[in-house]
């Protein structure tokens, strides 16, 4: 079972799949958040075994570098995304996202 | 109090039954270490994540998404990728996840409505999210991947003279991208003077 690719790839999209019902269904901002950052993961998870299965150890090095870069971007979107979730809690006093309509005509 | 008790029982209950299957797998099917290992820790980040996403209370969402980050090291450590895996327990069970937590202790509300998690438009998310699943699926069993059947171990040393000989530019680019990200983050959730409360 973990000497083929499918595995690793299903896992992966049903983790992507969680977090994209999460994001589409939970109200709350930082629940978004977390599921956003179950998305990253599964990608992640696929692009580490694409590096693993690729045939050559350069290949794989370089799946997992991008692996590391996503990981950055993920911890650097995770503060600006907390960070606004927190300057906009101080003006709404929720953090409820489907009463965050003031832009609405 | 033992109604508290009932959730925690019927995990340990799960666990204790997905265990026995990875254990029954190693000793009678005749499957080494690492399947029976890969079965254990997927079964549990599967349903650390549908925790995360559907349970009430926020805080637990937050702990549960640790134990699905945690479970997923595992797998890393499985895949032969080891210094991924500890980037994994640094970057988001050290830091991403206590981030989050904090954020949520800024955030609760006792008189916001917690009974209320879902959106309406939950159950058609949910189709869409086990369509997406489906297709996939679908889509990676009907795809032929070529003779890429030997799974590659990967050396630190190898990686890390990869990165610092061919991805130097790119590594740079993402520190500096971390610290802009920081600052942004002290800027934007600093506390203005003379603004609201």
């Amino acid at each position: 079972m973990t000497d083929s690719l499918d595995a690793y790839l299903i896992l992966s999209g049903m983790l992507f799949a969680i977090g994209s019902f999460g994001f589409l269904a939970r109200r709350n901002a930082i629940s978004m958040l977390m599921s956003i950052e179950l998305m990253l993961n599964g990608v992640n998870l696929a692009i580490v075994a694409f590096g693993a299965f690729g045939g050559s150890v350069a290949m794989a090095a370089q799946g997992s570098i991008v692996a590391l870069m996503v990981m950055a971007v993920a911890a650097a979107e995770a503060t600006v995304g907390l960070a606004i979730v927190i300057a906009i809690y101080r003006n709404k006093r929720t953090p409820l996202v489907d009463e965050y309509d003031s832009m609405r005509q | 109090m033992v109604r508290r008790l009932i959730p925690i029982l019927l995990g340990l209950m799960v666990l204790g039954i997905v265990t026995a299957i990875a254990a029954a797998m190693l000793l009678f099917l005749g499957q080494d270490w690492e399947d029976a290992l890969f079965w254990l820790f997927a079964t549990v980040m599967i349903g650390a994540a549908i925790l995360v996403v559907t349970m009430r209370d926020i805080i637990r969402c937050g702990l549960a998404m640790i134990v699905c980050f945690g479970v997923l090291a595992g797998i890393y450590v499985i895949i032969g990728a080891p210094l991924i895996a500890a980037a994994q327990v640094i970057v988001y069970i050290g830091a991403i996840s206590v981030l989050i937590l904090f954020a949520i202790m800024l955030t609760q509300t006792k008189d916001a409505p917690s009974r209320l998690v879902f959106q309406t438009q939950a159950v058609p998310a949910a189709i869409a999210s086990v369509v997406i699943a489906v297709v996939i699926a679908l889509a990676i069993a009907a795809t032929d991947w070529g003779e890429a059947a030997k799974r590659i171990r990967l050396a630190t040393d190898a990686m890390s003279s990869e990165l610092f000989d061919s991805y130097l530019l790119p590594f740079e680019i993402v520190s500096v991208l971390l610290l802009a990200a920081v600052i942004g983050g002290v800027y934007l959730a600093k506390r203005e003077r003379g603004g609201p409360s």
